[in-house]
Order: structure tokens, then sequence, then C-alpha cells
């Protein structure tokens, strides 16, 4: 079947309308469109986080000076919170720098908008929308209309975020943790906005997640049993289970705190609390409350940023080594025993609470059983590569990437899941280092290379190559120079959260103190936030390259220019409503690549060898 | 294509989609309010010994609603049955006593709620703590009726301690205990509050729990009257895929109802 022009028959020939703009665009109940929002939406969200921190590491680079251009556009937004600075000998206002109050609030809403609102949307609902209904053989989700509410719902909580950013006081200040009682304490409603936007984002993440079990449970094609499934799609269903049961709890939490923001109920706040004065409040609450409900969803949420990526990566790895995934089985069990033990290691983020010894112990033990099964699936990626013939393609070398990337993050995390590690590190920038090699290199790149992937299934067209290389080899080594420096910060005990950086705690401002930081730690505060704008400068190419290629790509050979197995290929290009052009009917495994006698080297999932 | 299974059951599971989807819906609540049961065994266990109070609600009505949303969960289930044994009138009837259960259940609990708003606590400057409904207030003194005295300092565990007193004392004194009604002076005030979620730990977590719950019971109750209501049309042109709808909204019926199962006991007896 001859692609692109050829899509257009088959929507005739299903008898379909033209929906118009709102219907197609707007609220439209097909998974494909609805992946695609979310994916754009997340993208957008994204970059918007890195704004912030781009904002945030100028703080931390050149404390107290004025912010290049964008301080004007800040103090206009944000008022004082962008505080003026004036020149020491005329005394005039020569701009606008970061206050303490505005590094609080970016760092709270860069965490939380790249976690909530842009990583996990893009992982698990751009992804997943877009691709599982079509690897099952599905014609849409299970409840289509249920999704676009999802969607809506999304969107709504992520525009009560960033209106946050207007309000007198800006936006939430206690970190992406929002720990308790400083988040009640802090004087702005910004905290009003996070907790009722979470708990809107919380509503939608519990409609998608219903929804895509809902639908890998009822609408796989006939033939397609539980293992003849991608292995992206098992990701994605365990995902979606840590979505549904772990975000509850977080939603508990959100619900106390706004109760003791306006109801004036003491759910987390300790009796004989004192800010500044003693607070007239009944008293009696537990901050370590918060801290439980909290990290119940937050350690699960890990898996949720992780999980997806794998999945990505998985398939493209397979593609493009043209074998089967070495140890498909043992893949499928380690994600289920992941997303099992991923609920009962969250304590580990909490050592040095007080919460006592023997618990830490218990949650020490269980943080080391989880990496087993994670160090499973990366082995099984690894030892796929062997014997392969790798074509390295963009997809590849970034699904390549994730590998090492991931293999540092998760590694790193070693010595902050034990608890005599941990205390010395806790709360540095060698935590930062690890989670987001977990995150930038490791997630990221994953869902990059999937957007490289599917893109032609997207659109009928290739992103461009070259660009494509260009973006890879950029943002590999920014990356790399981002984040390494950071394990060596945090290990000579620069803590996280300060806005100047750590000069306040330099040999040279305090000669006589024991352990201040050296010159040559604060000096990589400047490397890095080069690197980090270095990075940022990356990206350029591949947001034209994701926007010009719509029209002006390379056209796809035909339906399945990867030459896959899975069935999100077998369609047309790309996929109409209602996806398939007949009926499916899957006769083999997910990852039938070069079987010796066969006439292709992959054998589609619905055709006989 | 259509979505398969909308109505009809998938063979290998024996299940229709909603049935599915409502289950993990379930699910998630379950884990919701385990949160929220969690969060009251924390706060009970970790309250300072004497200030977990105990007998500050009425067991009465909380009883009555008990019985209501049982009444409520039979009758759900023979809507549904009457559905399945083709008889729609017997459905109408059936479900029109749900959703009436369900608007008595709320209307008890808004006069509870009313009764805590109402209901002051004072701690005067000679060190004692009375709390009584408020009968009168003018600028210079308030009145409580039903009115319960102790000292302030040890806590309000000692509460309980005071009504039996109070109670042993008429008992001895012969007649049936009747209350009179207390006149305080504003100027004897130390401090006074209600008995709002912001009083203590204990009514915080109570007015959490129900008032998330109550939620739970208008939701439901908007959903099963629209099907009572002008949802029921549907049961002319596609009786089967209405009659999984009263099965699926009589499945978060029942789980409102078992909440409800836990929540009385912890928060009206223990």
């Amino acid at each position: 079947m001859e692609s692109t022009d050829s899509h257009v028959h088959h929507e005739d020939g299903h008898g379909h309308h033209d929906p118009g703009f709102w219907r197609k665009y707007v609220f439209s109940t097909d998974h494909k469109m609805i992946g695609i929002q979310y994916g754009l939406t997340s993208l957008l969200f994204m970059l918007l986080g890195f704004f912030l921190i781009a904002l945030m590491r100028w703080s931390i680079a050149y404390p107290g000076q004025p912010v290049p251009v964008v301080g004007y556009l800040l103090h206009a937004i944000m008022g004082d919170m962008a505080s003026p600075v004036l020149d020491p000998q005329t005394r005039e206002l020569i701009g606008y720098a970061i206050s303490n109050d505005l590094y609080n609030s970016f760092g709270a809403m860069h965490g939380t908008i790249m976690v909530f609102l842009a990583v996990v949307p893009l992982a698990f609902a751009a992804f997943g929308n877009y691709v599982v209904p079509l690897q099952i053989g599905a014609p849409d989700m299970a409840f289509p209309r249920l999704n676009m509410a999802s969607y809506h719902l999304f969107l709504l909580g992520g525009l009560i975020m960033f209106a946050s950013f207007f309000i007198p006081g800006g936006p939430a200040q206690a970190g992406w943790t929002s720990y308790s009682p400083l988040a009640t304490s802090i004087p702005t409603d910004g905290q009003f906005y996070w907790l009722v936007a979470m708990v809107v984002i919380i509503t939608s993440s519990l409609l998608g997640a219903v929804n895509f079990i809902a639908t890998i449970i009822q609408l796989r094609a006939p033939g397609m049993t539980w293992m003849r499934m991608p292995f992206f799609c098992w990701a994605q269903f365990v995902t979606a289970f840590l979505l549904l049961l772990a975000f509850p709890p977080l939603e508990v939490g959100a619900l106390l705190q706004l109760m003791d923001n306006v109801a004036g109920t003491s759910f987390y706040l300790p009796t004989g609390l004192a800010i500044s004065t003693l607070s007239d409040v009944s008293g009696g609450g537990s901050p370590l409350l918060y801290q439980h409900l909290f990290w119940f969803l937050g350690h699960p949420e890990v898996y949720v940023l992780i999980l997806p990526a794998m999945g990505v990566v998985s398939e493209i790895i397979a593609n493009n080594t043209r074998k089967p995934l070495w140890g498909y089985k043992s893949l499928v069990y380690s994600v289920l025993v992941l997303g099992f033990l991923s609920f009962i290691v969250w304590a580990h983020h909490m050592y040095l609470t007080g919460m006592g010894t023997k618990i830490s112990t218990f949650f020490q033990t269980t943080t080391m059983i989880i990496s087993i099964p994670s160090v499973i699936i990366l082995t099984c990626l690894f030892i796929s590569l062997w014997g392969g013939r790798i074509r390295f393609n963009t997809p590849m070398l970034f699904a390549l990437a994730f590998l090492p990337m991931f293999g540092i993050g998760g590694l790193t995390g070693l010595p902050l899941g034990f608890n005599y590690s941990d205390i010395l590190l806790h709360d540095t920038y060698y935590v930062i280092g690890h989670f987001h090699y977990v995150v930038a290199p490791g997630t990221i790149f994953a869902l990059i290379a999937g957007i490289y992937f599917w893109y032609p299934k997207m659109t009928g067209r290739y992103m461009s190559e070259f660009w494509g290389r260009v973006h890879f080899w950029c943002s590999f080594v920014f990356m790399n120079l981002t984040f390494q420096p950071m394990f060596a910060q945090g290990m000579a005990g620069m803590l996280r959260r300060m806005a100047d950086g750590g000069v306040g705690y330099s040999i040279a401002n305090n000669p006589d103190a024991i352990g201040g930081l050296a010159d040559r730690y604060l000096q990589l505060n400047v490397n890095i936030t080069l690197a980090a704008y270095a990075l940022g400068i990356s990206q350029i190419p591949f947001i034209i390259n994701l926007f010009y290629s719509i029209k002006n790509g390379k056209k796809v050979e035909s339906d399945n220019p990867w030459e896959s197995t899975t069935l999100d290929w077998q369609t047309p290009t790309p996929p109409p409503h209602g996806n398939f052009v007949g009926p499916i009917k899957v006769v083999n495994g997910p990852y039938e690549y070069s079987v010796p006698g066969a006439k292709a080297d992959y054998i589609p999932q619905n055709q006989k060898a | 294509m259509e979505v398969p299974y909308t109505d009809t059951n998938r063979p290998d599971t024996g299940l229709y989609n909603a049935k599915v989807g409502i289950w993990l819906f379930l699910a998630s609540e379950v884990m919701l309010f385990g949160a929220l049961f969690s969060a009251y065994i924390l706060l009970r266990v970790g309250a300072m010994p004497g200030h977990w109070p105990t007998g500050l609600l009425d067991v009465g009505p909380g009883f009555v609603n008990t019985l209501v949303l049982i009444l409520s969960s039979v009758t759900v289930v023979m809507a549904w049955a009457s559905l399945k044994l083709n008889d729609f009138k017997k459905f109408k009837f059936y479900q029109g006593i749900t959703v009436i259960c369900a608007l008595l259940f709320v209307v008890i609990k808004s006069f509870e709620y009313k009764s805590k708003f109402t209901h002051h606590d004072v701690i005067l400057k000679d060190g004692m703590r009375v709390d009584g409904h408020l009968v009168e207030e003018t600028d210079e003194f308030i009145v409580l009726s039903h009115p319960v005295s102790y000292p302030a300092e040890k806590g309000i565990r000692e509460r309980a301690v005071a009504i039996k007193e109070a109670e042993h004392h008429a008992h001895e004194a012969g007649g049936d205990h009747h209350h009179e009604d207390r006149k305080i002076m504003l100027d004897d005030i130390e401090k006074r509050t209600t008995w709002g979620p912001w009083a203590n730990t204990y009514l915080a977590i109570y007015f959490t729990l129900t008032g998330l719950h109550a939620l739970h019971v208008i939701a439901g109750a908007l959903v099963i009257a629209y099907f009572w209501g002008p949802g029921s049309k549907m049961w002319k042109t596609h009786p089967e895929q209405f009659a999984n709808r009263i099965e699926v909204s009589g499945l978060f019926w029942h789980f409102v109802d078992l909440v409800w199962i836990f929540l009385f006991p912890i928060l009206y007896l223990l």
C-alpha cells in the first residue's frame, strides 16, 4: 500500500466527513490527536521549565548581578521579586537581579513543571496515547471522551499553575515537594494555586490511568496475547498502575495542606509551632505525615518518569539492531517487580527526618532490592546490542545514549539509598546531579528518540537526519558538561536551593570556618551555567526541525519506513480515525527480526512467516 | 471501526469496558480514602496524651445515616436486578428510594455540621474550659446551652470525665439530669472558638473525611438521579447498555456506602 496519498482514500472509504477545526484539533476524542495535543503542550511546558532554570543558573553563577535583557521583563511581570540593582558609584538603576524569593519560586516551579507538566505527560500521556492503541491493534482508547476530558483537565491544571506567576507574591516557593509547615507559612497565594492545580492534574492523570489499563486489558486485538505485547505497552501498563494507585495519597496530602492553608486546620502544624511568633493554630499535627504522603507518590513517580522511557528505548533498539530483544520475558517480569517494589521504597527520601533508624533500615533494604530489576532491564538492553546489525540513525543515537546516561544516574543513586552515606550527600548538588542524570539525559533523551522514531508515522515525513545528528551530539556533550560537575560540587558539600550558589559558605567569605567551599567548586558554577545555556541553544535545531519537517521533510517511502514488526507500523500513514484498514489478527511475537529463512529481515506481528 | 466491548463482555476477561474502568477507579478511591484513614491513625497515635477527644459527636444521627446508606445499598441492587428481570417500573421504584436515601443522608449530615459550627468552646481566665451550644449572644455575654465544664490544662480528654461525673451527680440527686444554660461574660473569656475544623486535629480529620465522603455521596446521587430521570430514556433504545450503566453507578454507590461503614465507627464510636 502506498502511503501518504492512500490515507485520504482510506478515510473516504470509511465514510468519515471532515469534523471541522474545533472537533478535530481541540475537542478531539481520537487518541492520536490527544497524544499530539499532550506532546506539544508538554514540550511547551518543558521549554518554560528550562527558561526558569536558565534564570536560576544566572543567579547561581553571578549572584546579585542584574539579569541581562530579561531582567526588565521579569520586573514588569513579577514586580520587586526581581530586585533592582544600583550602580555602586552613581546609584543609578542598572538592571534587575533575581531575589532570593524569586529564586525559591522558580526552583519550586521548575521542579513542578518539569515533573508534572512536562516529562510525565510527554512520556506517559503523549507517547502512551499515540502508540499504545496502535501497538495493541485497537481502534481507539477504551473511553475516548474520558481521554479528551483528561487532556482538558491537564491543560486546566497547567494554566492554573502558570497563572500563579502573575499574582501578587508570585508562585509557590516551598520547592516542588511543598513541605509543610514551610509551605503553609510563606505569605503568598501561590501555594493555594499550586495545590488546586495539583488536584486538577491528579484528576487528569487518574482518568488517563484508568483509560490506559482498561484499554490494554480489553482492547488487545485477537491473537495479541499478553506475551506478544511489545515491551513499550508493558512499560505503559505498569506506569498506569503506578499513577492510579500512588497519586491518590498525594491528592490527600494536597487536600490536607489546602485545609491547613484555607480552613485553619493543623494537620501538618505541630503544637508550639513558632514562625517569628507562636502561631495561633490548634496544633497537634505532624510534618512527617505530609512527607510520607508526598513521597508515597514521589517515589513511584520516579518510575513513572523512567518506565515509559525504557519502553521507547526497547522499541528503538529492537528495531535498529534488527534482532529480537534479548530476554523479553525477563524485561516483562522485571518491569512488573519494579512497579510493585516502587511502592515500598518511598521513605528513602526521608532518612534525615528523624523517623527512626529501624524504619530507615527497612527502606534501605527495599531500595537496594529495587535496583536489581532496574539492572536486569538495562543489562537486557545492553546485551540486545550484541551481534546486531546496528543502524545508527538519530533515534538510535539517542536511544544508545540513554543506556550509559541512565546507568550513571542509577548507579549514583546507590550511595543515596544507603542511609549512612546519604547523611553526607543529602540535599547537596550530588542529589541534583543524580536525578537529573536519570531524567534529563536518561528519560528526555529516550523521549526525544521516540519523537524522531514515530514522527514519520505521525506526519508521513522524516525529520532531518543531519540536524538530528547535530542536535544529538551537541545535547550529549553539553548535557554531561552540565550535570557531571554537580557530583563534585555535591561531594564537596555544596547544598542545593541556595540562590547565591554557595558563596555564603565559601572559604573566601568564611576564612575561619571548617569545611568551607573552595574556589574551584564555586568556579564550576559558571562552567555549569554556560554549559546549560549551550544545552538550551542546542535544542534550537530540534525545535525548527520539528515544525519545518511537517511540510518539508523527506517523504516516507512506505507505511513502514523503519521496517518494524509491531502493529503501529502496519497502518496507513498517518493512521486514520479507527487506525486500521481491516480487522487485525496477531500471529507473531513482537520482535520477529532476522528470522532465519524468512523473505525479509522482519515479520510483522499480523503476518504469517 | 467502533470501540469493541462497550456493551458486550470480552470473552477472555468476561467484562465490558466500563466495568473494568469502574473497578480501576475504585482501586484508586481505595488508595485515596486509605491515605486519609492512615493520616487519621498517624494523627491519633501521635497526639499528646489527653488531647485526642472522644464523644464529641452524637451517635444517634450517625447511626441513622448508617441505616439510611445500608438501605440505599439494598435498593440500588434491587434496581439493577429489576432491569435484568425486564421490570422497568420496579427499577423506577427502587432507584427512587436510593435517591431519597442519598438526599436524606446529606440533610442529616448538614444538620450535624451545623450543630458543630454553632458549638462554642471557651477557655476562661480562671483556667476552666466550657463548651456548649450558643443560644444567645450580646456585646457583653454569651449563653451556652448544655454546658460542659472542666479544667483546661488537662486537655480535651477531661471533657468525657466531666460529663460522666455530672451524670453521676444528677443520678445521685435523684432526678433526671437536666442542664441549665450558662451565661458567660465576655470579659471572663481568655480564648473562644467553635467546633469547626480549626478547633483540633480530631475535628479537622472529621470534617475532611466526612466532607470528602459527602462530596462522593452527592456526586453518586447526581449520577443515579440522572439515570433515574432523563437518562432512563436509554432503556427503550439500548436496554443492555442502560443496565450496565446502572450496574456501574451501583458499584460506585456500594463503595461510597462501604467508606461510611468504616467512617462511622472510627469517628463516632472509637
